[in-house]
């Protein structure tokens, strides 16, 4: 459809080209001239006068197609003819170039997102057969040959082979996989053959969820989208009235309506508002595909707006400040041996996924569960109830069963009790992620707050803080203080403030809600938190947190300047018009000009520069 | 209910403003929001009457704009 209308356009231009020159050196008949004149302009605009009339017969008629229609026809009635047809054109063009930004945008963002597997190669009673992602079933066995995309998460059952991951996790570096390892939908088999069993079905799988995400950013639109459609709607019929007042009233007193009636009719030509209309929304649209080349999926265009002028940033310790990989490194206690202490431990820990209980189990070879039923108490710790009362936990766990322990131990600690008899301590380290303290200092510098919250202990909260910089801490929280807290910062902010809260894990999903802008981590982050959050970094970077902010002042100033060329611009048309001094010429170029300009303009929105 | 669908044929704000416009004050659909950058439409319609809504949503959007297609619903 959109090559037939630049086909079209050429055609008329074709014939209006040559006969535009031509009317400089040669007086021509004006019948000729109609005849010459109307040909193009039916070729190049039967569309939009077809349209007019359509909308005229529905009711809701005032848009553009109307308006150059009747801008172009009034043209043609006071005689100029050349002039109708340039606008038609030219209006052509514009419509044209609009259409393919848009195109190129979508498409490009697509490109990006191109993860989507198109097939799955099931292996049915030793036969290879196809069959589309969506149709396979968990425990289905699926052949991946080299060069081929996983079509959904599953476990390898024979072969080995490396991965391409980046289109997932931003790692560049291929993951080799062997028997065992799973594997995420979206990578791409680089080298060798593998079988794997599915886990999950396509809808559920990785590919599909993060497709989701950047698929469904209907989220909020920006206020300045908002503001802009409304203007919109009272900006066309107020210059449409306008018009008629010029086209109207000063001939009754002064004559020469021809004269004031082309300028009735230039007012018409200006008084599409389509520049501004298109490329608001195209730049939030470049800029959030611009993040999402980053791995930074932000759900709709308020949310660019609102980190832009975020300043107040909430981090939740474990997992998003730190990397959430817990190592025991080690074990302490009077009485016990170290492996003694671990199996006692892995009982309640045996069914957790909770990144200490793995990081125990990592340690142990078998555990010996039998007949143990296992409570956990959240922010707590783990009970297990069987032969024997086995407690693992933090400190507080400790206390509410009146076990005694230590509590100074400076790393996180998991003790360890069994029949009311303290055990032992199991330490636990967990990485600082190497990019968080440049980021925290980062927004230090920016003059902004940082406050961190965990549910660690006070000194090793205060510990960690201190190195990344970080002014506020909150620490030893229940997973429901974290939510009291947040709504207390929420509460007591002053009108400017925008607070925005980083997070993972499934008891950030309500934080995440709460404030003005939740980022999780995607990588790691929990399922309820990354469906909470309206930002997601997928990549586990915290860097990205800076890197969307600079998006978003890049976004917002090229929308501010969009906003004010366009209006100066359009405002400047009118006045010289109904001056005199602009004919449809002008107005129509100054138009489609300023619609080319700002689209290019907003197009820019999608390329930022690395930080740092 | 929520029904996410895909909405092609949209090159213009203005006319998904009025779509929107038009879709919202269909009767059965509790909110409609279209992105038409993203090609996607959000829809909360009434649970009872949903196939009827969306036959309505088609019909009123083949008045406003022939040219638009949906997928996935």
């Amino acid at each position: 459809m959109k090559k037939n209308n630049l086909i079209r356009i050429i055609i008329s231009l074709v014939f209006f080209i040559p006969f535009f020159i031509l009317h400089f050196f040669v007086d021509i008949d004006n019948y000729l001239m109609l005849i010459f004149t109307l040909i193009p302009y039916f070729i190049v605009g039967y569309d939009i006068l077809w349209r007019s009339i359509r909308n005229i017969m529905r009711g809701d008629f005032l848009d553009e197609n109307f308006l150059m229609a009747i801008a172009t026809i009034g043209a043609f009635i006071i005689g100029e003819h050349l002039e109708a047809v340039a606008v038609m054109i030219f209006y052509q063009i514009g419509e044209l170039f609009q259409s393919y930004a848009v195109n190129k945008s979508r498409k490009s963002i697509s490109d990006l997102m191109d993860i989507r597997p198109n097939k799955a190669v099931l292996i049915q009673d030793d036969e290879e057969v196809e069959v589309e992602p969506e149709d396979v079933c968990e425990g289905d066995i699926l052949l991946i040959k080299a060069g081929e995309r996983v079509p959904v998460d599953g476990v390898v059952i024979k072969g080995k082979s490396s991965l391409d991951v980046k289109a997932l996790t931003g790692e560049s570096l291929p993951r080799d996989v062997e028997l065992g390892d799973e594997v995420l939908s979206g990578s791409v088999n680089i080298d060798g053959v593998i079988y794997i069993e599915a886990t999950k079905m396509y809808f559920d799988s990785t590919v599909s969820k993060i497709l989701d995400l950047v698929e469904n950013v209907s989220g909020k639109k920006a206020k300045t989208e908002n503001f802009i459609t409304r203007f919109a709607r009272i900006y066309t019929p107020i210059v449409v009235v306008c018009a008629l007042l010029v086209g109207i009233i000063p001939p009754i007193f002064l004559g020469n309506w021809s004269s004031w009636v082309f300028r009735a009719l230039t007012f018409l030509v200006v008084s599409c508002p389509c520049a501004l209309v298109i490329s608001v929304p195209l730049s939030f649209f470049c800029g959030i595909g611009g993040a999402s080349k980053d791995g930074i999926l932000v759900k709709g265009g308020g949310y660019l707006e609102k980190i832009k002028a975020a300043n107040v940033f909430i981090f939740d310790k474990t997992g998003t400040l730190t990397k959430g990989e817990f190592k025991v490194i080690d074990v302490i206690s009077d009485n016990y041996s170290k492996e003694e202490v671990l199996s006692i431990a892995a009982i309640c820990e045996v069914n957790s996924n909770h990144p200490i209980a793995v990081s125990i189990m990592n340690e142990v070879d078998s555990v010996n569960g039998e007949g143990y039923e296992i409570k956990e108490i959240a922010g707590y710790g783990m009970v297990a109830t069987g032969n024997d009362v086995i407690l693992v936990g933090n400190s507080k766990l400790m206390a509410k069963y009146n076990i005694p322990c230590d509590k100074n131990l400076l790393k996180s600690v998991v003790h360890v009790a069994k029949n009311n008899e303290y055990i032992g301590a199991i330490l636990i380290s967990d990485e600082i992620r190497k990019e968080a303290k440049d980021v925290i200092q980062y927004l230090n510098q920016q003059g902004h707050k940082t406050i961190m919250l965990t549910g660690d202990q006070k000194d090793i909260a205060l510990a960690i803080a201190g190195y990344l910089g970080i002014k506020e801490v909150k620490y030893e929280l229940l997973p429901q203080d974290k939510v009291k807290i947040v709504e207390e910062i929420i509460d007591n902010k002053s009108a400017e403030d925008v607070v925005l809260y980083v997070g993972d894990g499934i008891n950030d999903a309500p934080v995440l809600m709460r404030s003005d802008v939740g980022i999780s981590m995607g990588g790691i982050g929990s399922d309820s938190a990354i469906e909470a959050s309206d930002v997601v970094l997928m990549y586990d970077n915290l860097e990205c947190i800076i890197k969307a902010k600079m998006i978003a002042y890049k976004t917002t100033r090229i929308v501010m300047q969009n906003i004010i060329f366009a209006l100066v611009i359009k405002i400047g048309v009118l006045i010289l018009s109904a001056l005199g001094f602009a004919n449809m010429w002008l107005a129509i170029l100054a138009d489609v000009g300023v619609a080319v300009i700002a689209i290019l303009n907003a197009m820019r929105c999608s390329k930022v520069k690395k930080f740092n | 209910m929520r029904k996410i669908a895909k909405i092609k044929g949209l090159d213009c704000a203005h006319c998904a403003a009025k779509l929107e416009k038009a879709l919202n004050k269909v009767e059965g659909v509790l909110s409609a929001q279209i992105n038409f950058m993203a090609e996607r439409i959000t829809l909360e319609l009434d649970d009872v009457k949903a196939a009827e809504v969306i036959l309505e949503i088609k019909k009123v959007t083949k008045k406003l704009h022939p040219e638009v297609e949906y997928m996935g619903i």
